[in-house]
């Protein structure tokens, strides 16, 4: 996620680097090189010019001109403007004092509201709540099977009276099913409507009105243009909306349409989604999203996500073994197989500061050759798996037959492990990473 | 839902709006001359139509020679220089898809990122063809969202053609190679493949589909005739690299620009056209079962400058 816009913006002050002092003049170059990357990564061209603006402002004076490092302190206003642009702080979902608290997503046409209602059924659901979700497209052909079989993955409670009833009727009826099934919280799952169709807006707002949602969630792709602004203010100024959420942050769209969201609407993102699986929904935090946007990563999402999925002991024991450079090839399954709990290794990859830019864009890890890395270490016998060194040449010939794979695919594999072992040592012992990532071996299955 | 009125039809209210909107617009700017905030203007009408840095930046420079070389001294003649050089950009390539399949069977392969409207283009195709007296087959290889066989066994009823489907999680290949052998078997005109939505990102995703379209040339070696990339016009600058990196997996042929009857412009298909040379082929303006319509480069310039 916005790694282009990283890229750019860390151009544009490799430039100011190493002019010694800021000047006014070089301030302005800098800073027309952030505009130009703000507007390839879709933030809106009326919200580039104000954001300019305001950076200009914060800018301009002593303050910077005076500094030692200015690029570092450049760096800083700009990212405090977009903290500030993105809202304070992190933003939870509203819980109605009396249940059942009611959720409605509204949205374009595939933004992915379906799938993203059976993911917030499923955060909903880790947290103890009860949801009920609630099949309100009668339009889109078999989108409320869709909704039924996504509700059976997740395990939730779903409910519709089919393509044939009234959408407004349905959500109205889905307050006393959810009384019914004892369900504490009702996710609708609207129809997608262009902002521009009158009749299916009043169609919105009357739902609205029937049922008083205590969340109205706009759904936007990540991978919106400058239309967002068009879109949003239409949904803001027909509905109360209470917050957005960003999907396909997946993909590799520099997502600036969140900061022109967020301008329009005026509420905070509380969620993005981040991969196919049910799982794949993460809070958003405008600090850490700011801190993306400038290189630094989001490391702190990183650890959470472990914290939910990984054996704390398990990880700590590897920890000491991978400082002491002693784990062996056992030990690395039990890692990848605690990693892949976590979902999918290439949207984790991204959360890792500077591991996208290293592995540049468009780089993605195959996940079915991790599939193949598997398999070759299950074909190993407990003490070649303890002890790689003594796998010889008929041992990789016994492996590669075992695991489908071949000869030097083994060979690959033991190699690319005994770099990773060097690194991690270095990397635990506190090296000077940048030097060392730089001649740092592609992981196993990495492209 | 709402009353299908064409976009055609809102294209023409649109359109006596244009003129007045971006010319009046930059003579406010102006003043009557010709000064650096036309120039302005434009730039800003581009970047929101997310036509992109670059190419706006191309098209910006070519109109200060031009308006240098022919002494332009009024905005109309600028804008009309400006869609002059839209349009030859967009005019390249071939845009009429031909549907000949060479004697057997003409095979489409229909491919996009997740939400763009595929399955409604491959629905909406088949009913325009299908009304064009020709015989149509679909076939459902997405066999990864939830219910998407159904949503286009629906298209193949109210079309009343036939469909081939797997179940659910089925291998999506074969279900391509299925469709195919049927289509040839059976001797139908066209047959449409859907795909599931993909990101560029996800590489077996883009192994998969690369894998789809060798099934299909295994069965029928020139086929597939046309590969669509199907393109949501509220797409903003990464439209570029998703048709980038389809391309490279499976030889994108042409452009299906969706969602056009909001207030999106679908900017992107002019970088697209520039860098890749992919040409558009078909636009979609609404819901209703008619409303995907070839590409005319003429009048999508014009709604490119059109307000709202």
């Amino acid at each position: 996620m916005f790694e282009s816009l990283s890229q750019k913006l860390e151009n544009a002050f490799k430039n100011l680097r190493g002019q010694g002092k800021l000047t006014e003049k070089n301030m302005k170059e800098g800073l027309q090189l952030i505009r130009m990357a703000l507007l390839e990564a879709d933030v809106n061209y009326k919200v580039v010019k104000q954001f300019i603006a305001d950076v200009t402002e914060a800018a301009d004076g002593q303050r910077v001109i005076d500094s030692i490092r200015p690029d570092q302190q450049i760096v800083k206003i700009v990212h405090d403007e977009l903290v500030k642009i993105m809202g304070g702080s992190n933003a939870p979902l509203i819980t109605a004092e009396k249940a059942p608290t009611i959720i409605m997503l509204v949205g374009l046409q595939g933004q992915g509201k379906t799938t993203t209602a059976g993911k917030l059924a499923v955060h909903l659901k880790k947290k103890g709540r009860k949801p009920l979700l609630v099949g309100a497209d009668v339009y889109r052909p078999a989108a409320i099977r869709q909704l039924e079989v996504i509700a059976g993955q997740a395990g939730v409670e779903s409910f519709s009276l089919g393509e044939h009833a009234n959408p407004v009727d349905i959500c109205v009826m889905s307050r006393g099913e959810a009384q019914m099934r004892g369900c504490d919280t009702i996710i609708l799952d609207t129809a997608g409507r262009l902002h521009v169709d009158d009749a299916m807006m009043a169609e919105v707002r009357q739902i609205q009105k029937a049922v008083t949602p205590h969340e109205i969630l706009f759904v936007a792709n990540a991978m919106t243009g400058q239309d967002a602004v068009n879109s949003a203010k239409q949904f803001h100024d027909n509905l109360p909306l209470t917050g957005v959420i960003l999907t396909q942050m997946d993909g590799d769209a520099r997502g600036g349409a969140a900061i022109s969201l967020i301008q329009i609407t005026g509420c905070p993102i509380k969620f993005v989604g981040t991969g196919e699986k049910l799982e794949a929904l993460d809070a958003f935090h405008p600090q850490r999203m700011a801190d993306q946007i400038l290189g630094m990563g989001d490391i702190v999402s990183l650890v959470e996500q472990a914290q939910e999925h990984l054996d704390q002991d398990k990880a700590i024991k590897f920890a000491e073994k991978a400082r002491k450079a002693e784990f062996n090839l056992e030990d690395f399954l039990e890692q990848m197989q605690q990693v892949k709990k976590m979902g999918s290794i290439t949207d984790l990859i991204k959360k890792i500061p500077g591991m996208s830019q290293m592995m540049g864009p468009g780089a993605d890890i195959n996940e079915d050759e991790l599939k193949y890395v598997e398999a070759m270490i299950y074909s190993m016998t407990l003490q070649e798996r303890r002890k790689p060194k003594i796998i010889n040449g008929t041992r990789r010939r016994r492996i590669a037959d075992g695991s489908g794979t071949s000869v030097p695919d083994v060979n690959r594999l033991l190699k690319d492990f005994e770099k990773s072992k060097k690194m991690m040592k270095f990397l635990l012992k506190g090296g000077k990473s940048k030097k060392m990532l730089r001649g740092m071996p592609s992981f196993p299955g990495a492209r | 839902m709402s009353e299908s009125t064409g976009f055609f039809g809102r294209l023409k209210d649109k359109l006596g709006k244009t003129r007045t909107q971006l010319v009046d617009g930059v003579r406010r700017a102006l003043g009557g001359g010709l000064g650096e905030e036309a120039f302005e203007e434009i730039e800003g009408v581009l970047i929101q139509a997310d036509l992109g840095v670059d190419t706006t930046q191309s098209l910006i420079a070519f109109l200060r020679a031009a308006a240098r070389l022919h002494h332009v001294g009024d905005t109309e003649t600028l804008i009309g220089l400006l869609k002059e050089e839209l349009a030859r950009i967009l005019e390249q390539g071939d845009h009429a898809a031909t549907w000949d399949g060479g004697g057997g069977p003409h095979v489409t392969l229909i491919a996009g990122v997740n939400g763009s409207g595929k399955t409604t283009t491959a629905g909406k195709l088949a009913a325009r063809l299908h009304r064009e007296g020709k015989s149509v087959m679909l076939g459902a290889a997405d066999t990864f969202r939830a219910a998407a066989a159904e949503q286009l066994t629906v298209w193949s009823e109210r079309v009343g053609i036939p469909i081939v489907k797997h179940q659910e999680g089925a291998d999506p290949a074969a279900v391509a190679f299925d469709a195919t052998d049927a289509a040839v078997s059976r001797r139908v005109d066209c047959l449409l493949i859907d795909t599931a939505g993909r990101l560029h990102t996800k590489v077996n995703l883009m192994e998969e589909i690369r894998k789809i379209r060798r099934v299909v040339q295994k069965r029928i070696p020139s086929a597939p005739h046309e590969v669509l990339l199907v393109l949501d016009a509220t797409t903003g600058q990464n439209g570029l690299q998703q048709a980038r990196i389809f391309t490279e997996a499976i030889e994108v042929t042409g452009i299906v620009l969706t969602k056009l009857d909001g207030t999106a412009k679908g900017g992107i298909v002019v970088a697209i056209q520039q860098e890749l040379g992919i040409p558009i082929k078909f636009i979609g303006v609404g819901e209703s079962i008619d409303d995907l319509q070839p590409f005319n480069p003429r009048e999508f310039i014009e709604a490119l400058f059109s307000g709202g």
